[in-house]
């Protein structure tokens, strides 16, 4: 991708000289973010893991234009930056829905009955793992052990974990996220 | 029956993990932890003792590694190169606590997040790091605006930048927060992850301690396994191999737990050694109404099942390893008697094959034809061999076969399962296949 030196600001897109794939261009908040934390480590190539947190932030999920944007700033291939982002689970490279529910599917939230829990949402929302509802307000996702075992069955919505959640809570758990 | 209080009423000299933790639960910040002795031992350390003699105090203490290995932390650091020409060194927290079953570390972090950073300051000195990383996992969300804070504090009060108080020692410290994946709790998985790369483990050797984080000499540890250390310098290492009340060889206290269909679940901080029984009786209060123990995993997915018989086995690293299986991070997951366990064995071999990285094929193929040949078993469709199929795959899974543990960390529970439960596979397997099956 090529870096706007037409002299346009970045955001405000009035040449597109900057722009990349799928017309993407970084925020000023986001490179700032982006290269604030190639500061916190030897080499930037470090800060691919934080850069597509800090894009996913803001739009919910990574695009292709944004894996080039973000291999711009790091100086490294945009192979290299999509490698990081598709082996990681929490790194979306599709859109997903406002609210992301990941559900504990490990032994401890087995043993308290996760399967009954995942098996409301599935039906409340009328969704599989790994689709949106048509609304776009929900994406239902599996998730490995979150630490939470204690208070089984557990999952997360966007960054609040709750447990333990009874099939009979769903409802009012889904009413809190709109 | 007894009923312990969970943090209330603690001290320093007996609880030293735990005694700071609030009852109401809310953070302790800088003021607060000062006035509990916080940093009280990285002022120590700093006026009184060269790296070496933390160093040694450290081995001293007999603390193993708190992240389901149990190796000596002591011994490892004696192996990371000192002197002036050591050059740029890292030490690296694993804050990754993402085997199943384990909740301990998210508790240190989000209610003492200074002792993990006084914890990583003075173990940096140790090892004169210029540098250091909690590699956290990013679903803790709360533990990482906390360490976040608490770093901030450190700063400003001094004991982080540069010439940490006054000594001419430079120490920066960072969170690093993941994108999830088990694997990168593997410790060369892990900076690989930190230097944004995909999280494959690495080769050994190099170990880490000679060429670890940008090819640097790096010493990567457990959350618990540090924030023993500001405790062990502050009252020494013959006081922290005494808390183990004769229970253990080994020295200090340990983060214990309990969940699965127990009375009470959660994490009680007792001398280490402590016996399951009392884990699982006292504190876990036994299991609900209407159930019995069946079996347990004595500190997460990747250990092998034991029995209610083995449960007045100590839970120190060498007594479970010498019953067959391992103390891991030692929270323990109780199974009840109502879960059939091939069930239970599929469901953590689904965890394992997802979380293959996909490095090595023993792994990657592997562990996906272990969960196919399972999934027919649960559901009466097994033929005759796979019992036999699957031990194999125990073999061939084991250690040395696979480029990293966390094949053989898949296999045993599943070998421990077969082990005890034989006839629940057995059982999954129609003794004669109709004729109308056979092509
Ligand atoms: C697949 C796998 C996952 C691991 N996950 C963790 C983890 O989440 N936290 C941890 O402290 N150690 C984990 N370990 C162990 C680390 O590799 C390493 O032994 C440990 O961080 C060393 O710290 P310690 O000596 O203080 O225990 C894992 C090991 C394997 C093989
Ligand atoms: S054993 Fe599994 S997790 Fe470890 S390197 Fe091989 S494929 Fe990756
Ligand atoms: S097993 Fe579900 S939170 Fe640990």
């Amino acid at each position: 991708m090529t870096t706007g030196n037409c002299g346009c600001a970045g955001g405000q897109n009035t040449c597109g000289g900057n722009k990349g794939k799928d017309n993407f261009v970084l925020s000023d908040a986001e490179r700032h973010d982006i290269e604030h934390a190639m500061e916190h480590y030897e080499d930037p190539r470090a800060a691919s893991i934080d850069a597509l947190k800090t894009v996913q932030a803001s739009r919910g999920w990574v695009s292709d234009g944004a894996i080039d944007a973000i291999a711009a700033v790091l100086g490294i291939p945009a192979s290299d930056v999509d490698g990081v982002a598709t082996f990681y689970n929490r790194i979306y490279r599709k859109p997903v829905g406002r609210h992301v529910i990941s559900v504990c599917d490990s032994i401890g939230c087995f043993l308290t009955g996760y399967e009954d829990v995942k098996s409301e949402l599935q039906k409340q929302l009328g969704i599989e793992y790994g689709r949106t509802t048509a609304d776009g307000r929900f994406t239902l996702l599996p998730i490995c052990c979150l630490g939470n075992c204690d208070k089984g069955p557990a999952l997360m919505i966007d960054d609040d974990t709750h447990g333990p959640v009874a099939p009979a809570d769903v409802a009012k758990l889904l009413e809190q996220y709109k | 029956m007894s009923h312990h209080v969970l943090y209330s009423g603690k001290t320093g000299e007996t609880h030293p993990l735990t005694f700071r933790i609030r009852d109401d639960r809310q953070p302790v910040w800088l003021a607060e932890y000062e006035a509990q002795d916080g940093y009280a031992a990285l002022r120590k350390a700093l006026k009184e003792m060269d790296p070496a003699a933390v160093q040694a105090t450290v081995k001293d203490s007999n603390l193993r590694g708190r992240g389901g290995a149990g190796f000596p932390t002591g011994v490892k650091w004696s192996l990371i190169p000192m002197g002036p020409d050591a050059g740029k060194k890292y030490l690296v927290c694993n804050a990754d606590e993402m085997e199943p079953g384990t909740f301990k570390d998210r508790l240190l972090m989000e209610n003492l997040p200074h002792q993990l950073v006084e914890a990583m300051i003075l173990s940096a000195y140790a090892i004169q790091a210029y540098r250091g990383y909690i590699f956290l996992r990013g679903e803790y969300v709360v533990a990482a605006e906390r360490l976040n804070k608490a770093i901030a504090e450190a700063k400003a009060a001094g004991y982080i930048g540069k010439n940490v108080l006054g000594t001419g020692w430079d120490f920066e410290l960072y969170v690093h927060t993941g994108a999830g994946r088990y694997i990168c709790g593997e410790e060369t998985a892990l900076i690989n992850s930190l230097e944004g790369r995909r999280a494959n483990p690495r080769a050994k050797p190099p170990f880490p301690q000679i060429a670890g984080a940008w090819g640097k000499p790096t010493i990567v540890n457990n959350v618990e396994s540090l924030s023993n250390v500001p405790h062990i310098i502050l009252r020494g290492a013959e006081w922290f191999k005494g808390l183990s009340q004769g229970k253990s060889p080994d020295g200090g206290t340990k983060l214990y737990g309990i969940s699965g269909r127990t009375r009470r679940t959660g994490v009680w901080e007792l001398p280490i050694g402590t016996s399951a029984r009392e884990i699982f009786e006292e504190h876990g209060g036994g299991m609900q109404d209407g159930l019995s123990l069946k079996c347990w995993l004595p500190g997460g997915a990747s250990t092998d099942f034991l029995l209610p018989e083995h449960l007045d086995l100590a839970m120190d690293f060498d007594t479970i390893m010498k019953a067959g299986s391992r103390m891991g991070t030692g929270l323990i997951m109780a199974v009840d008697n109502r879960q059939n366990m091939v069930s239970v064995v599929r469901n953590l071999e689904e965890f394992f094959a997802r979380e293959s990285c996909g490095w090595c094929t023993p792994c990657r193929d592997g562990l996906p034809w272990t969960v196919k040949v399972l999934r027919a078993i649960e559901k009466g469709e097994g033929k005759p061999g796979d019992i036999e199929f699957l031990q194999k795959m125990t073999r061939d899974l084991w250690i040395g076969k696979t480029f990293c543990a966390h094949a053989p960390g898949a296999m045993e529970p599943l070998q421990s399962a077969i082990k005890f439960f034989r006839d629940e596979f057995q059982q999954g397997i129609p003794s004669q296949i109709p004729a109308t099956a056979v092509n």
